[in-house]
């Protein structure tokens, strides 16, 4: 069993909720970076998202969109994040996991990719405009590396899909909650928890929804019915106005105290 | 119709793929809809009744077929082989965009789709598409970069006027790249009841499959043209390649010829050596950008690099996937000409024929004048004129010292 998918079942068997922030590398500088991830890591997230800009990230809303023109004024490349998370990698106790598009990989090189990412302290990808069909290109140097392929699972996924889909995914599966593009919203469609629960009947790998969560009572909601959240656009907003309360209140909600 | 079938593996498509090129890179949500398009447009394509509407379009609507025009007096200026334009800017709304947005209009409305989104860049296929929905009555948005908006008000205003919304896209380089990345994910996000024309022969499969299939209406028209007039095939092909949608229309009919030598046109921009140009071909390495895997503009670290070509059709870092595979497989040649030649290529045509090229048009002219001085006088080269350059006078002007705007 993948590390990341260890790390999330030991929060769900102790009655917790995954909760797995998504933060921009570079956004601010990528010496923030550091004390960025040690801070979620002390507020006891269950992983971390570590998102790598782009020059066209189709996949993203504006807030993460911003953040990653930010981070690539900034100078950053995959290159740069990957070398400064392998410079701090021993003090980090909870899995990583890289959102990049394909292209950046490619570049680098997916075998060397694999290779330094593994050293970097990330454990599972995410690669928005990599589905299924076309995961070959990497699948075979991340499974030498041990590093999950985490697969995205859509509303508009036929069921057929999605128990593809399902099995295929390692570490966890990522169910987007929305049609569309990554950013905070107010309300979600009403038949969501079926749309889970039709997802969970395939695997025993947790589920974790993601698009669009950006307050409290959404991480209880989905956590009724899926192991977890991944909050994005919201984190990134907080961090770059240096508002810690809001993404602690957010964490707080995963927690089995806060549901009670 | 002509029908050929690939003969080798050279150049032979098996599901979506281009040899290595194509494929399908984009989000999970679109996959679903990217795979009920390919269904609908298999059934469709083979489907009479709708083979037989967009005919009756192409002939009444649009003016097909065009003319394959002997110019006489450019072959005469030039000195070599018999040369003859394909006359595409003939077409209603003067250039060959109309054929593919009519196309997949009229597939859109079989999907029982009615709202459709669409990017442009200097605002041809804005206003193609924008034609299309008119005409058949359905609503559409389309995603232009910020400084696109600004240097082609005239065409901005034309889309507006047909009934269509233009949405500015100051995101990004705020160019045609950037309007394909707010077309996706206004598609991706309106899913259900939207359907997107994509342009030109690039972006995920089904688009370079069913984009070349309604352009190769060109060529297949050019094939037995030229075996009417001449009763023999041409020895040259040439064409400008952007995102490479006329020239792949163009070249389709004739791969199987093997003795038709194909001949695609990149911008050069300022020259390929100041690394502002728009040859992803020529000077671009292998990557996965809008939905494919292609020849890309791109720096060490895979980022996208903006393209340049004062022809703003041509202005695209990446080339459609079935060219990658006629480049790497050898079976067509891809050139570049610079903005300048380019302007020489206007001026050529428009005081030897009469003809004001786009400025996209003008690169495939101007390559095409140097390859036809090498060739023997009883050859036959035959050039997509892809354009009319009425759209392009303002920048013409501007680039020859002018002051029209």
């Amino acid at each position: 069993m993948s590390q990341l998918k260890q790390a999330i079942l030991s929060v769900t068997a102790a009655g917790d909720k995954a909760f797995v922030p998504y933060i921009m590398a570079g956004d601010g500088g990528l010496d923030k970076l550091q004390p960025t991830i040690l801070k979620l890591q002390e507020l006891g997230v269950t992983a971390i998202e570590v998102g790598i800009p782009f020059t066209d990230p189709v996949a993203d809303g504006p807030t993460i969109e911003r953040a990653g023109e930010r981070a690539l004024a900034n100078g950053t490349t995959l290159r740069k994040v990957l070398e400064t998370l392998t410079g701090f990698a021993d003090q980090i106790t909870i899995p990583l996991v890289a959102m990049t598009y394909l292209n950046p990989i490619l570049a680098y090189g997916v075998e060397k990719f694999a290779h330094d990412a593994k050293q970097a302290g990330i454990r599972g990808v995410i690669i928005p405009d990599m589905p299924l069909e076309e995961s070959g290109i990497v699948h075979p140097a991340l499974k030498n590396a041990e590093i999950a392929l985490i697969q995205l699972v859509s509303l508009t996924s036929t069921p057929e899909r999605i128990e593809r889909l399902t099995k295929a995914s390692e570490g966890f599966i990522y169910a987007v909650t929305v049609n569309g593009i990554t950013g905070a919203r107010s309300s979600f469609a009403g038949s969501l928890d079926d749309h889970f629960k039709r997802i969970q009947t395939y695997t025993d790998t947790p589920v974790l929804a993601g698009f669009g969560i950006s307050a409290p009572e959404h991480v209880k909601n989905f956590g009724s019915f899926c192991s977890g959240v991944i909050v994005g656009s919201k984190i990134v907003d907080s961090l770059a106005n240096g508002d810690w309360d809001i993404i602690e209140e957010l964490v707080k909600a995963s927690k089995a105290s806060a549901v009670k | 119709m002509t029908t050929n079938n690939y003969t080798d593996q050279s150049s032979v498509e098996i599901k979506g793929r281009f040899g290595r090129f194509g494929g399908q890179f984009v989000p999970e949500t679109l996959m679903t809809a990217l795979q009920e398009l390919d269904e609908v447009y298999d059934k469709v394509k083979n489907d009479e009744s709708f083979q037989k509407e967009l005919r009756y379009y192409l002939k009444n609507y649009v003016g097909r077929e065009t003319p394959l025009y002997f110019a006489e007096r450019l072959t005469n200026t030039i000195g070599g082989a018999k040369i003859y334009l394909k006359r595409e800017d003939l077409n209603h709304t003067g250039a060959h965009k109309i054929n593919n947005a009519l196309g997949q209009a009229l597939l859109a409305k079989r999907m029982g789709k009615k709202k459709i989104v669409a990017e442009t860049g200097a605002g041809q296929h804005g206003v193609a598409t924008a034609t299309a929905c008119a005409l058949l009555n359905l609503e559409c948005i389309v995603y232009m970069g910020a400084e696109d908006v600004k240097r082609q008000a005239l065409n901005v205003f034309r889309m507006e006027l047909l009934g269509t919304k233009v949405v500015a896209v100051d995101k990004g380089s705020a160019t045609l790249k950037d309007a394909v990345n707010e077309a996706l994910r206004h598609w991706v996000t309106n899913i259900e009841d939207t359907h997107y024309i994509l342009g030109s022969a690039m972006g995920p499969h089904p688009f370079p499959t069913i984009v070349r299939d309604f352009q190769r209406v060109i060529g297949d028209e050019t094939r037995s043209q030229i075996l009417e007039i001449e009763n023999r095939l041409p020895n040259a092909v040439v064409a400008c390649v952007g995102g490479g949608s006329n020239s792949i229309g163009m070249f389709y009919p004739f791969i199987k010829d093997k003795e038709v030598a194909l001949y695609g046109v990149e911008a050069a921009g300022k020259g390929i050596e100041t690394g502002q140009h728009a040859a992803a071909i020529q000077g671009g390495q292998t990557g996965v950008l809008h939905g494919a895997f292609m020849y890309l503009l791109q720096d060490e670290n895979g980022f996208v690099q903006e393209a340049h070509s004062i022809s703003a059709g041509l202005d695209y870092p990446g080339v459609g996937p079935e060219h990658c595979l006629l480049h790497e497989s050898g079976r067509a040649t891809y050139g570049t000409v610079t903005d300048d030649e380019a302007l020489e290529g206007v001026k050529l045509l428009s005081r030897t024929e009469g003809i004001l090229p786009a400025l996209e048009s003008a690169h495939a002219i101007h390559f095409a004048a140097n390859l036809a001085k090498t060739m023997a006088s009883d050859d036959i080269l035959v050039i997509c004129l892809s354009g009319r350059g009425d759209k392009d006078v303002h920048t013409i002007s501007a680039a020859l010292g002018g002051d029209l705007a």
